[in-house]
């Protein structure tokens, strides 16, 4: 699966995007997030408040307890402010 | 007419706004939003998700279109560093009668507030930079619509 970071995470991570094999027991995005919080301390900054964060599968958007299913791209971002 | 423009150079409303006062219609509304002098910012930085912007703009035109009787409406939005004084988006409807165009004006640039992936970080004349948070007040103005 793609991963894409946007804005703030994208700089605690240090990468815009990188890919990542699911484990079987990844079922959701918050399951996700759980795992990809333990990958480097930027990842566990990045991460450490999920209320804070939003998330587009497909580029879709959809809330944290969304299934991953067989969606390509994971894009993790903070609450939009354009306009 | 349905247009929906990110561009990295600098925008105008006239620009933004062409042709929809040649769709037969008696009204065309509209909203420009712009960089603004927040206590020392001397400019704003737009990020986006290339792709979902420009289907999530074009998504909220749809959806003015099927709640309002309109003629067209066009979404313009700045991306990259935008220096204060300038536009940041431009928002337009055009319709019959001017309550279509103003409401889905109002709409359009609501909703785009809420449900279109962009990140503004502000910088300021001492080197600082510091990424926007959401408002809640927004939320309370895109709710309006749901």
């Amino acid at each position: 699966m793609r991963l894409v970071y946007f804005a703030a995470v994208r700089e605690a991570i240090g990468v815009a995007s990188e890919t990542c094999d699911l484990p079987t027991h990844v079922r959701t995005i918050d399951d996700m997030i759980d795992l990809l919080a333990g990958q480097s301390p930027g990842h566990a900054l990045a991460f450490q408040d999920k209320a804070r964060l939003r998330f587009a599968l497909d580029q879709a958007m959809v809330p944290l307890d969304a299934a991953l299913c067989d969606a390509h791209e994971l894009a993790i971002f903070p609450p939009v402010t354009g306009g | 007419m349905r247009r929906v423009v990110i561009s990295d150079e600098p925008i105008s409303a006239e620009v933004a706004l062409a042709g929809l006062s040649d769709l037969g219609g008696g009204a065309v509304s509209s909203f420009t939003g712009i960089s603004r002098d927040d206590g020392g910012v001397t400019a704003i930085e737009l990020e986006h998700y290339p792709g979902m912007t420009e289907s999530s703009l074009m998504r909220l035109i749809d959806e003015a279109f099927t709640r309002w009787a309109l003629l067209g409406a066009a979404i313009v939005h700045r991306i990259g560093r935008v220096a204060v004084g300038e536009p940041v988006v431009v928002v337009g409807a055009a319709s019959r009668h001017r309550a279509d165009a103003l409401e889905a004006t109002a709409f359009l640039i609501d909703r785009l507030k809420t449900d279109a992936p962009f990140w503004k970080k502000e910088h300021y004349a001492d080197g600082r930079s510091v990424w926007v948070d959401a408002k809640s007040s927004d939320d309370d103005r895109s709710s309006r619509w749901a």
